[in-house]
């Protein structure tokens, strides 16, 4: 069959105001060096930095004053 | 799982006649004799298509006159949410209409109650009641799976193989919220607290089920979804918080601490690309969706005025 829609599925997406969404299996080392392996089919990776289960987002940009969330 | 016990006249006649094999009495919406007979008898009727009771023939599901009746309830509850829940439309884009819709919201807050002051025994009340939905989370949104294109349905099942546990049953979460139950002294066993659930508890189940079972409300459905999400990741940490502060066991806490995690990632799923791509493909269900969305956060907010109140908070 032709004509049918490629779909785009990036594996990076980064989320206006929100977090930096990541598919697939990833390890992601901190800025302290330690390294946290992604879980799930598509992981949030925090990017305002204020999250309390870091590297991974929580929420905690949607409480934040919109001038501190990310872009 | 045996049927519950009636709440009034339509939920009597419909348990009359799913325990007796009879045809079901003559019976309406509007013979309810309140919001508890009439979210009873339609959550009984519901659970046919789910796991069924083992005091009523399976072929009962399909029984076309407690289907006229099931219709009945679902219409009267359908035009009560239509007219109550008016979102305003924000802008073109639907996951920031959502979010924005999710944000605005300043109804009571169950989980800000339970971090600082509620006593043991009421979040025990609380959990039983949210039992009736957790031991069937997700499935609900299920049904919608066969009703979407490719777009929608890839993105749907992204979500919900992480909420059925990437394969892993131990991490599935309906499981992980029945260890948590036992692990807490209360009973894990699928519908054991229908009995307790307030008519607002009863709704919430049913409104997902409606929208699940009807086609023509998927985007309702996928809508409400998205606002299920957008406010659970930052209330599960209160709930977390709340079950540590009364020593509520770990398998409970842990419960509440993955959909901290999981729900920032399906908030963001839900809102954007499973929506997104419903309405890319659905432009016209743009409407249903934030209805679907303001359904959600109105009868969250029913409930928590109701059990606050009781418990004179």
């Amino acid at each position: 069959m032709s004509g049918q829609e490629v779909f785009d599925h990036p594996d990076v997406v980064l989320c206006p105001g929100g977090p930096m969404l990541l598919r697939g299996d990833h390890v992601i080392e901190g800025p302290d060096g330690t390294r946290h392996a992604t879980t799930r089919p598509v992981s949030a990776v925090c990017r305002c930095d204020k999250s309390a289960v870091l590297p991974w987002c929580d929420g905690t940009h949607k409480v934040l004053p919109e001038k501190l969330r990310p872009s | 799982m045996l049927t519950p016990s009636p709440r009034g006249d339509v939920s009597a006649a419909v348990l009359e006649a799913l325990r007796t094999g009879a045809a079901p009495a003559a019976i309406r919406a509007s013979d309810a004799s309140g919001e508890d007979d009439l979210h009873l008898a339609l959550w009984v009727l519901f659970e046919l298509s789910y796991r069924g009771f083992e005091d009523v023939d399976e072929r009962r599901e399909w029984d076309p006159d407690l289907i006229a009746v099931r219709r009945s309830l679902e219409d009267a509850f359908e035009a009560e949410l239509r007219d109550r829940c008016t979102p305003t439309p924000v802008g073109d884009d639907v996951a920031t209409a959502i979010f924005a819709m999710c944000e605005a919201d300043d109804g009571p807050s169950l989980a800000t109650y339970v971090h600082r002051h509620a006593t043991h025994e009421q979040v025990e009340q609380l959990l039983a009641i949210r039992s009736v939905y957790h031991l069937k989370e997700q499935d609900p949104t299920a049904w919608v799976v066969p009703r979407l294109g490719a777009g929608p349905k890839a993105a749907l099942l992204e979500l919900q193989f992480d909420e059925y546990g990437n394969g892993d049953p131990n991490r599935l979460h309906h499981h992980l919220f029945a260890k948590g139950m036992e692990a807490a002294g209360l009973d894990p066993k699928y519908g054991a607290y229908v009995d307790q659930a307030p008519a607002e508890a009863l709704a919430q189940n049913n409104v997902m089920s409606m929208f699940g079972l009807q086609r023509r409300l998927r985007g309702a459905a996928l809508g409400h979804l998205a606002a299920f999400e957008a406010t659970s990741s930052l209330p599960s940490r209160r709930m977390a918080q709340g079950l540590e502060r009364l020593d509520f066991p770990p398998e409970m806490v842990g419960y509440y601490t993955e959909h901290v995690e999981a729900d920032a990632v399906h908030e963001q799923l839900a809102a954007r690309t499973i929506c997104g791509a419903l309405l890319d493909d659905d432009p016209h269900l743009r409407e249903d969706v934030l209805l679907g969305a303001s359904v959600c956060l109105d009868l969250e907010n029913r409930l928590a005025g109701r059990l606050l109140e009781e418990w004179a908070a």
